[in-house]
């Protein structure tokens, strides 16, 4: 039960919830809410350790590796312009598309430095990503072979399946991504009572009593006011931004935040200012200039000031700093928008977040964005606040409006999720996850970090990026651990910067102690043959510590 | 074995130069294009080292000797 284990860090204030009421009933009411209570960040009972954040790792490779990366990409940028002077010349057919002999004088449309990449860069290397999948991402799954006779221009289906390949690429953080039946058995019969499509918008006829249940859940579980879910994660960022924010007012953004949060906000017309990743600092003096000049031409204040951030960022797996930049947020008097993408489920001792994980009372936060696709293992986006903000959002949203409800067997997932998160529904399998999550995470970060990789990111977040740089090593590394049954997911150029070529591991609680230890042998082996461990912080090599023991004097 | 090794050895050490430079994603012709250029520009390099690099150091060593050499005689030189 939850309250048996002592040594489990968590906020003190759910402890003392727990020492008062039943173990089961503490679901059902969030005992953190208290807000005397919350404020005592780190000053636990005394048997507990103070929510320390632990400091985010950006650990620089050595000076040589970048200059090995821009000249490996220097060589292949050449004979990328060799290929297309022969494809110019006619000596070779083009598969791509080009433009027909009326056009060539007009304005070229195929020359930007994009579309030359995607023909000489990323074509050469395409089998790596889109790999077709045919049985459910749970933490095994299976992947249709599939080979390429002209250097991936084509690929063809052999048939043949390559079945129990380890997925340390979808986002299961809490391993809901399952067709246990007994499990499913509430959305079966949710699919019987309500069938599946909707067939309208919220605002017309599509606003069904499981849709008003839903958000009552997850205002619940998150401990805040009133809540309003949609139907994509996505849209829900771009399209509740421009409802929140308008001309007149300042964005205060993250360097890196995902692109449904900055195309939200250039839709929405406010000014946007970019503050450097994490960096308090910078964002300080953005809000002072902010404050001090007002808006650009006549000086008169900002009519809101949002600051937008992530709880856990995808690409680098940092951890926003959330008491700063609530105490920044209080004293110059801006609201904040903090999307929860990745750290809802998967953050926090009960899984509710990166809020609970600093002991910050919820309510502080203005606007809590989530989505259900990642830990929840359904589709869709959330939107929590107090109630008058939620009740705008339901008028004035563009997603309500225009936008399907959710599927009502989707609903129910989240519904089940919720409730097994929390534990009503009667069992422990919620908190077992969450701490098998965590446990996961501190397992497999801790042993990547002794065998000498450069990962990125903070001790506690359950995506991992583990830096590759060299254009070379990107495509190796992927397809040698598809041979050794283990599917990775890389990431290169665009969405990264151009030295910082990586590849991310997901940990899902689902992921059992061999199938992690399988992987960490494979990425030793791996990472030795194909050199990609670059950190200089490398301890010496100790013996397996869980594993044989061997007392062997030479470790 | 040693045979079986060293060409292992080989191998993985083409492998390193293959990822290193960026040529592994290149279809195989490119590869032998790239690397008959390299080996012609090495091959030129070393040419050009064997035959000029002794020449050149002699010429460097002995300007620097009848420098320090010249020192004391440098007034003699002058009147010359």
């Amino acid at each position: 039960m939850m309250g048996t284990d002592e040594h489990y860090p968590r906020n003190g204030t759910l402890k003392s919830h727990c020492d008062q009421k039943q173990q089961e009933n503490n679901s059902l009411k969030n005992g953190y809410h208290k807000n005397e209570k919350v404020q005592k960040n780190g000053m636990g009972n005394g048997f507990h350790q103070p929510r320390v954040r632990g400091e985010d790792s950006f650990e620089e490779a050595p000076m040589y590796v970048a200059v090995l990366t821009y000249m490996g990409y220097g060589i292949v940028i050449l004979f990328g312009y060799f290929r297309d002077l022969l494809r110019a010349i006619g000596l070779e057919k083009c598969h791509q598309a080009q433009e027909r002999e009326e056009q060539k004088d007009f304005v070229p449309l195929y020359q930007d430095f994009e579309n030359f990449y995607t023909r000489n860069l990323y074509m050469r290397v395409r089998d790596n990503w889109n790999r077709p999948i045919c049985s459910l991402p749970g933490p095994v799954f299976d992947l249709m072979e599939r080979v390429s006779d002209d250097n991936n221009w084509t690929f063809r289906l052999t048939g043949r399946t390559i079945e129990n390949v380890i997925n340390m690429g979808s986002y299961n953080y809490l391993g809901f991504a399952e067709n246990n039946v007994d499990f499913l058995k509430t959305v079966a019969e949710v699919t019987r009572q309500y069938g599946v499509g909707v067939c309208s918008t919220r605002q017309e006829l599509g606003n069904f009593s499981i849709h008003e249940k839903l958000e009552r859940h997850v205002a619940e579980f998150l401990g805040m006011e009133s809540a309003m879910a949609f139907g994509m994660g996505f849209a829900t960022n771009s399209m509740n931004i421009p409802a929140l924010v308008g001309k007149g007012c300042l964005i205060l953004s993250d360097e890196l935040n995902h692109t449904s949060l900055i195309l939200g906000a250039r839709l929405s017309g406010a000014t946007i200012r970019v503050f450097k990743h994490n960096n308090m600092q910078s964002l300080e003096k953005l809000l002072k200039e902010a404050i001090c000049s007002g808006q650009p031409r006549t000086h008169r204040s900002w009519k809101k000031i949002l600051i937008m951030v992530e709880g856990i960022y995808s690409m680098e797996g940092s951890l926003v700093r959330l008491p700063e930049i609530i105490a920044l947020k209080k004293k110059y008097k801006a609201y904040l928008y903090l999307d929860e993408a990745h750290s809802i489920g998967a953050v926090g001792p009960t899984g509710r977040g990166v809020t609970e994980h600093f002991g910050v009372d919820p309510n502080e936060v203005d606007v809590l964005m989530g989505t259900f696709t990642k830990s929840f293992g359904a589709a869709g986006g959330y939107i929590a606040g107090k109630k008058e903000l939620v009740d705008y959002l339901r008028a004035h949203s563009h997603s309500a409006m225009y936008a399907t409800a959710m599927s009502p067997p989707v609903v129910e997932q989240i519904i089940r999720a919720i409730k097994c998160i929390m534990g009503v529904d009667g069992t422990t399998e919620g908190q077992r996850r969450v701490r098998q999550l965590a446990e996961n995470t501190r397992y497999l970060r801790s042993r990547l970090k002794d065998m000498g990789f450069i990962v990125y990111g903070n001790q506690d977040s359950p995506v991992v990026p583990l830096l590759l740089y060299l254009p070379g090593k990107v495509g190796a590394f992927s397809r040698a651990m598809l041979k050794r049954k283990i599917g990775v997911v890389v990431v290169g150029f665009p969405a990264t910067p151009i030295t910082e070529a990586r590849a991310r591991f997901c940990v899902s609680a689902a992921h059992t102690k061999e199938m992690l230890d399988k992987v960490l042998q494979s990425l030793d082996e791996l990472g030795d043959y194909i050199r990609v461990k670059f950190s200089r912080h490398r301890l010496s090599h100790r013996p397996e510590l869980d594993g044989e023991t061997d007392f062997e004097l030479d470790s | 074995m040693e045979m079986k090794k060293m060409r292992e050895n080989l191998g993985w050490l083409y492998y390193q130069y293959l990822l290193i430079t960026g040529i592994y994603v290149l279809e195989p012709w490119e590869q032998s294009v790239f690397n008959t250029v390299l080996f012609t520009t090495v091959a030129m390099v070393i040419y050009t080292s064997y035959v000029f690099v002794p020449v050149h150091v002699r010429l460097a060593l002995e300007f620097f000797s009848e420098l320090v050499r010249e020192q004391p005689e440098s007034t003699v030189a002058l009147m010359n």
